[in-house]
């Protein structure tokens, strides 16, 4: 192979990027961090395979691993597993989404201790 | 929670002889990005259309004393939205993720399927490139879709690997909504013409912009006795897809690379031309140049049909906003363009008589064994997909 796979796999399409934060450096992260999610969804389904492999076998090799297909219940659960692990890693635009349909943000905390202050 | 509001696992993909080898890893990513999506879709997008109702029109109101009156105002006041940011931000970076998981699967075992291909391409003639075919500037400009290297571009000698990469992650970018051989448009044109024109026969099918034959070879399979032609500008699709199209037993198709807007056949040289999520591909003064060839390529009492996203007209300014992300952030640069075209005006020009044009809804047509419930009680479920088919018989 006369290729990079791994530094091509990887490269930018040609346009230019939009950037939807004020600031890039937000996003940057934000990108970051959703790839960390995905991986760690893969090692998650990765572990899950493993110990159900483990289970029903009592023994285990890297092919039996890398063939392992879910059956229907086994998906299902996992596929549930991943949208909860979804909910869980974007807590924040939950939280966020939440607040402003509560209505006006909270306030700042300074005026809540002032409050307990006086009374 | 039922089991049908989830979408099914990428293990379900349709698997044929050259679609890339994968292992758990990559099935696992492709899930992460299907949920992802839906997430976006089903959870996050409802709250990008509160804040505009609860926030962004209101300030912009109160501002202008008006509601926004076009996709444009709505676009802009809601860029300074942070829901709206977060749900956009997440959204390109699961298109980028998509792109990235998908060829780093292909990219690994190029040399492969590259192998792979030419051997079932050495099988026949059926496939015909044309090194003078040039990628149009609409193909090229940028990489559509956040493909980097779009449709066209060659790393090595004989590659396919942008059309595999396609191949394979269209299930999870749709939650498998377009059937497990994201076939699920073709299928939907197939079943139109069996329902609505038991009678129509065609015995020559042009397809426009075939990309991998996904939609092509359904009809391919409906007609079996018909000669398909099916045209591309992009050599590593047409080689992919004329490899997967004898892989699934498919051999009335001719995979040629030619571009729709001049092509050598006779006039009146098919029965049947379609066209399937194309036109937002092209440009303005391309389209018109492939409608007046296709008036010109169709026989008489032939049939053209185009699948489509939905047109703009009639749409309040935020649902045409919100269909419109895709041209500003995921690189479809004609899609606001083309989705502003009165079609049947478009048509006319290029010929066709406007009291033949056409406009209707198709569903696409899903596996039953992945949507069980979905396809059983015929109701939608958000799953199935659904487009503007257009077209026209000719007199």
């Amino acid at each position: 192979m006369s290729i990079d796979p791994i530094a091509l796999a990887g490269s930018r399409a040609r346009g230019k990027r939009p950037y939807f934060f004020k600031d890039p450096d937000v996003e940057r992260v934000l990108s970051i961090a959703m790839a960390i999610a995905m991986e760690n969804a893969v090692t998650h389904q990765r572990l899950d395979a493993l110990e159900r492999l483990i289970e029903q076998k009592g023994l285990l090799s890297r092919e039996e691993l890398d063939q392992f297909r879910p059956d229907r219940e086994a998906e299902a659960q996992r596929t549930l597993w991943m949208k909860e692990y979804i909910a869980r890693v974007l807590r924040i635009v939950q939280q966020e989404t939440e607040a402003v349909e509560g209505g006006a943000m909270d306030v700042p905390m300074e005026e809540v201790m002032d409050a307990l202050r006086n009374e | 929670m039922s089991q049908q509001a989830l979408p099914p696992s990428w293990q379900h993909v349709g698997r044929h002889a050259v679609f890339p080898d994968s292992a758990l890893d990559d099935t696992a990513r492709f899930d992460f990005l299907a949920n992802l999506n839906g997430y976006l879709a089903t959870q996050l997008s409802p709250k990008v259309k509160a804040a505009y109702e609860g926030r962004v029109k209101p300030a912009f109101e109160k501002e202008k004393g008006r509601a926004p009156q076009t996709r444009h105002e709505v676009r802009k006041a809601m860029a300074g939205d942070a829901i709206y940011q977060t749900w956009s931000a997440l959204r390109r970076s699961s298109m980028e993720m998509r792109q990235q998981a998908g060829r780093g699967l292909v990219l690994k075992q190029v040399d492969a399927l590259i192998e792979k291909t030419r051997a079932l391409n050495a099988s026949d003639d059926g496939l015909q490139l044309d090194a003078s075919v040039q990628v149009p500037r609409y193909s090229s400009a940028v990489d559509i879709h956040c493909m980097p290297g779009g449709y066209h571009t060659e790393l090595l000698a004989d590659d396919v690997s942008a059309a595999a990469n396609y191949d394979c992650g269209i299930f999870a970018t749709t939650g498998g909504m377009l059937g497990r051989y994201n076939d699920g448009g073709g299928q939907a044109l197939a079943q139109w013409l069996q329902e609505h024109h038991p009678g129509f026969k065609p015995r020559r099918i042009l397809d426009i912009g075939c990309t991998v034959g996904h939609n092509i070879v359904p009809l391919a399979q409906a007609f079996p006795d018909a000669e398909v032609i099916a045209i591309d500008v992009a050599a590593p699709m047409l080689r992919y897809a004329h490899a997967r199209a004898r892989a699934l037993g498919i051999n009335n198709i001719t995979f040629r690379q030619a571009n729709g807007e001049t092509l050598d056949y006779a006039d009146g040289s098919f029965d049947l031309i379609t066209t399937a999520m194309f036109w937002h591909e092209s440009s303005s003064t391309a389209m018109p140049r492939k409608l007046h060839e296709i008036q010109r390529l169709l026989a008489s009492g032939g049939l053209t049909a185009h699948l489509e996203q939905p047109q703009y007209h009639g749409m309040d300014p935020y649902e045409q906003f919100i269909r419109d992300w895709d041209a500003y952030n995921n690189n479809e640069p004609f899609w606001s363009v083309m989705h502003e075209y009165d079609l049947r005006q478009m048509m006319a020009a290029a010929g066709f008589d406007a009291e033949r044009y056409f406009e209707t809804k198709v569903r696409g047509v899903v596996d039953r064994d992945i949507f069980p419930v979905a396809s059983e009680s015929g109701e939608d479920h958000g799953r199935a997909a659904l487009w503007t088919m257009f077209g026209a018989w000719k007199a």
